[in-house]
């Protein structure tokens, strides 16, 4: 901020904000980082929205009867949920400063969503395989939209993960690295809450109808 | 404002963040746990029989399980950044709610508002 007054003679400025005070580095990452969560969850309301709209529209179809199977959806389920712990556990570790334990840990939640994307992408190819396309029906366009766009936001998290880990090995524990985990753990913790979602209304609804 | 109030305001800003103990992890882990499996147990065994019924009582617990994902993975309480994480957070929720269930409500009633389809086909 620029402010125009002059200095007076004792060096004291006539003006100045009272409230101002100097904030060390990165001290509104994590407002600033939920605040981009948040945005991202209206992305997640818009594309649930779509999905319950023409969850219906099967175009003679398959309809999620066919298609979903719901042991497969739990072990996902279970693999994503245990990524959020061992998270935890990182995170836990992080703070009593133990880089190996981190780095584990990190390495354990690294596995179990690499897990979840190889099954996600299994029960993918089998679904287009049968004939299941995104292109079959308006119900099928928004599934696969929806649980796409989630399956890529865990990819993108795995990047994020390694790109950390590989941060910590070279550096060490540093506050901005700190930092970093930080907002991952809040982007990996947030992607588990939209899974809860998409389990329910796609997957459980869907087997109810 | 003197130097002393200028580095506790610093430290404040620092302690933002709650972080979570084991315990508190782990209670939310098998929370969560709970909170999964008797959704699917429901549902893939039709214990309840009435189909409405279960789809109510799985919304129940998924909205139960997110609040629990908030409060034991997601450190959210009222007071993280000063209360702007919590006014950010129900900002959102308002907008999810009105997007998702304008939606469905607006479409469903456009189906039904549409010409229907033998009137169509008659003039041709």
């Amino acid at each position: 901020m620029t402010i125009a007054i002059k200095p007076t003679q004792s060096g004291e400025p006539l003006f100045y904000l009272a409230d101002e005070h100097p904030h060390p580095e990165g001290w509104s990452t994590s407002l600033g980082f939920w605040i981009y969560l948040m945005s991202d969850c209206l992305i997640f309301a818009i594309l649930f929205a779509t999905y319950g709209v023409l969850s219906g529209n099967y175009a003679a179809g398959p309809a999620p009867k066919d298609l979903f199977d719901l042991s497969l959806v739990a072990v996902n389920t279970t693999m994503l949920l245990l990524s959020s712990i061992t998270y935890g556990f990182a995170m836990l570790t992080m703070q009593q400063n133990k880089i190996g334990q981190t780095q584990l840990w990190l390495a354990i939640t690294g596995l179990f969503g690499l897990a979840f994307i190889g099954i996600e992408l299994t029960e993918f190819a089998h679904m287009i395989h049968e004939g299941a396309t995104p292109q079959r029906s308006a119900f099928l366009s928004s599934f696969f939209t929806l649980v796409a766009t989630h399956g890529l936001h865990v990819t993108f998290g795995l990047v994020w993960l390694v790109t950390l880990m590989t941060q910590v090995a070279r550096f060490g524990l540093i506050e901005a690295n700190r930092r970093r985990l930080m907002c991952l753990s809040m982007f990996w913790h947030f992607l588990d809450v939209v899974w809860i979602g998409v389990f329910t209304f796609v997957y459980l609804m869907g087997m109810l109808r | 404002m003197n130097t002393e109030t200028r580095a506790a305001t610093a430290d404040h800003h620092h302690d933002d963040h709650a972080h979570g103990s084991l315990s508190t992890y782990l209670l939310g882990f098998v929370l969560s746990v709970a909170l999964t499996a008797v959704p699917f147990w429901l549902v893939m065994s039709g214990a309840l029989g009435n189909k409405q019924v279960t789809a109510l009582v799985i919304t129940v617990f998924a909205i139960v399980q997110i609040v629990v994902h908030m409060i034991y993975f997601l450190h959210m309480s009222p007071k993280s950044e000063n209360g702007w994480s919590m006014m950010a957070l129900i900002f959102t929720i308002v907008m999810v709610v009105i997007a998702m269930s304008g939606s469905v409500w607006v479409m469903n009633h456009l189906n039904s508002n549409m010409m229907p389809i033998h009137q169509m086909t008659g003039t041709k």
